[in-house]
């Protein structure tokens, strides 16, 4: 019984970490349709602002909770400014420019910081007894952050005023702006919002992974799947992403290891794009948010 | 219709005439580091040449070219371990690579996937290739007498003359035997965008629909483009295990996948010597910045990407040919002229 409660644990730990560090390539995705290839860069600089934060004497909460979003949201305004906002419209012009503003975060923050940090944060929160088990009190306390996050989001889209003018942007920008919205203010929030997303993810997960510069590139292949083969529904595609892909990256790690469950992860993608071309939601719950 | 092909592949036989030149010449002038540095250089550039084929020409945005580079060189180093000599290994290397890439090929494009969730499936499958061999260190992880080695890789043995596997080549050989491939492999592809097939494939690159309507079977001509480009992606992962003496699973990595999309984009999608072109100066841009530590390699290469997607999206060749093109119109009785033989090569 035990056992049982302490495997579910660790599915539902690896299905939300994996719901995370998509959410917020999810929001930039689905609201603009918009691949960030930077998002794993996103997230390293999240970890990187924690890690510098903490070491300069910050309390580890606010740092994680507060200051990396807020610096990575800036960085992503900053980014949506100078680079995304002349490529709307071009997917596959987007992603490249993405990619080499991926190679270009890597390659500053390796100059400023060097290839390797020796300075890490340990985790705090102790260990949670499960009968004869025992689960990290941190890993409860990121499942239930991903939660409180997709329901904020939930929140935020379904309920207030920029969630609206959001949503009818997503849906038909043309006329969302000829209703008098400022659509391009609206692409520079939510681009903003989903980079401080993704800096909350990296901060939240940086005591556990340690940071390097090329971090980056462990996350944002099994984002960019997750967020794929959910389709452009934010959060359904994501939530169901996550279920279906952590789910079987989950029992297929604890079946035949660490690295089996990755790959059955990417091969479970692979044939559920051939499947569904357009990701779940573009097949199922096709009304969600 | 042949001599309409010879005419349209001038350019091509052109600069091949320029690599043969350069096949002569360079072991003569260079230090023997430098050449074989050159070897790597050539297998990156027959490399970049497949993905140029593919998505430049057949518009298939393939994020995982390294996928089938990096998987002819494990196939050419584990047949030539096995088989003790290189002949059969370097055709082994191509068929199953290509044999790879049409089951895989047959997978997207008969399931409609297309541009963006393409490039998500061949990274996707890039990557598996990355994990699943990083993982095979150990003793029991061996095909025939080839230890995988994980993250160590292997050593590849050298290619030897056909059929003679006691002469194995030397460096400065191998060179040679690079370079030769390089120009085949250019005239082979300039010679392929020009026949029927090729043009079909522009077509498709430019409107699907319309040439679907026009009755060619889109899925067919994609999936050949598609084996064809894996094909000479392999013989360009042959020469670089060559050039380098072993193969390691990073060659399936997410930086080396970004290069090859690079060497394209910057030396112009729908040319040849371009993306080719485009591989040596940036080979030998990183290696200059390996030499030094204020800018870091990254770094460079990052800003080059986003600079040519916003400025120069086109890619430099294209943007010279235009250029020249237009200073061509200007003479009004050349450009009729021109014009008029075009006319006579499609008929």
């Amino acid at each position: 019984m035990d056992l049982v409660v302490a495997v579910l644990f660790q599915l539902i730990y690896v299905i939300s970490n994996l719901a995370l560090i998509s959410l917020g390539l999810a929001i930039i995705f689905g609201m603009m349709r918009v691949i960030n290839l930077a998002h794993g860069e996103f997230l390293m600089l999240g970890g990187y602002t924690v890690v510098v934060a903490t070491n300069a004497g910050v309390n580890i909460w606010v740092s994680m909770l507060i200051l990396a979003p807020l610096v990575v949201g800036i960085i992503g305004v900053i980014v949506e400014r100078l680079l995304i906002r002349w490529l709307y419209g071009r997917m596959v012009d987007t992603l490249l420019a993405t990619w080499g503003l991926s190679l270009l975060l890597v390659g500053i923050v390796t100059s400023i910081f060097g290839a390797s940090t020796g300075t890490t944060v340990s985790p705090p929160l102790g260990v949670v007894r499960i009968g004869d088990y025992s689960a990290s009190g941190y890993e409860l306390f990121l499942v239930v952050v991903t939660i409180v996050l997709l329901f904020g989001v939930w929140l935020t889209l379904r309920f207030t005023k920029l969630g609206l003018l959001a949503r009818g942007t997503m849906q038909n920008a043309e006329m969302a702006s000829a209703l008098g919205v400022s659509t391009s203010r609206i692409y520079m929030i939510t681009f903003g919002l989903g980079a401080a997303v993704s800096g909350l993810a990296g901060g939240l997960l940086a005591p556990m992974t340690g940071v390097l510069p090329t971090i980056g590139a462990t996350y944002i292949a099994k984002a960019f799947i997750t967020v794929i083969s959910g389709g452009s529904a934010i959060l359904a595609g994501t939530t169901a992403g996550s279920v279906l892909l952590g789910g079987i990256n989950g029992v297929f790690s604890f079946v035949a290891g660490s690295t089996f469950g990755e790959i059955a992860l990417l091969m479970a993608a692979i044939i559920l794009l051939r499947l569904m071309p357009r990701g779940i939601t573009g097949r199922f719950f096709r009304k969600s948010i | 219709m042949n001599s309409g092909i010879l005419r349209q592949m001038r350019p091509t036989f052109v600069y091949a005439l320029l690599g043969v030149v350069f096949m002569f010449v360079a072991p003569n002038v260079l230090q023997l580091f430098t050449i074989i540095n050159l070897t790597t250089a050539i297998a990156l550039a027959v490399l970049a040449l497949s993905l140029a084929l593919i998505w430049g020409y057949g518009g298939i945005l393939c994020f995982g070219q390294v996928a089938f580079f990096g998987l002819g060189a494990y196939v050419y180093t584990i047949s030539a371990i096995n088989f003790g000599g290189s002949t059969w290994a370097i055709l082994m290397s191509v068929l199953v690579t290509s044999a790879f890439a049409a089951a895989l090929g047959y997978f997207i494009f008969y399931g409609r996937v297309s541009d963006v969730y393409l490039g998500v499936i061949t990274l996707t499958v890039t990557l598996i290739f990355f994990s699943l061999i990083r993982r095979t260190s150990g003793p029991e992880y061996k095909i025939g007498n080839a230890l995988l080695g994980g993250f160590n890789g292997v050593s590849s043995p050298p290619i030897n003359l056909p059929w003679n596997t006691s002469s194995f080549l030397f460096p400065e050989q191998v060179f040679y035997v690079a370079i030769s491939a390089l120009i085949l492999c250019y005239v082979f592809v300039g010679w392929l965008v020009n026949t029927k097939f090729g043009r079909v494939c522009v077509a498709i690159r430019e409107n699907e629909l319309r040439a679907e309507l026009l009755g060619y079977d889109i899925r067919a001509y994609k999936l050949g483009i598609f084996t064809i480009g894996a094909g000479i992606a392999a013989i360009g992962g042959v020469l670089f295990c060559n050039g380098v003496g072993r193969i390691t699973p990073d060659v399936f990595n997410l930086y080396n996948a970004a290069l090859t999309i690079i060497w394209v984009i910057v030396g112009g999608r729908g040319t040849l010597i371009g993306p080719v072109g485009a591989t040596f100066a940036l080979f030998y841009l990183t290696s200059a910045l390996g030499g030094q530590t204020v800018l870091n390699n990254n770094l460079v290469l990052g800003v080059i990407l986003i600079i040519f997607v916003l400025l120069v999206p086109k890619g430099v060749a294209p943007t010279i040919i235009d250029r020249v093109n237009a200073r061509r119109r200007k003479v009004p009785t050349r450009a009729r002229r021109r014009r008029s033989s075009r006319a006579e090569g499609t008929q």
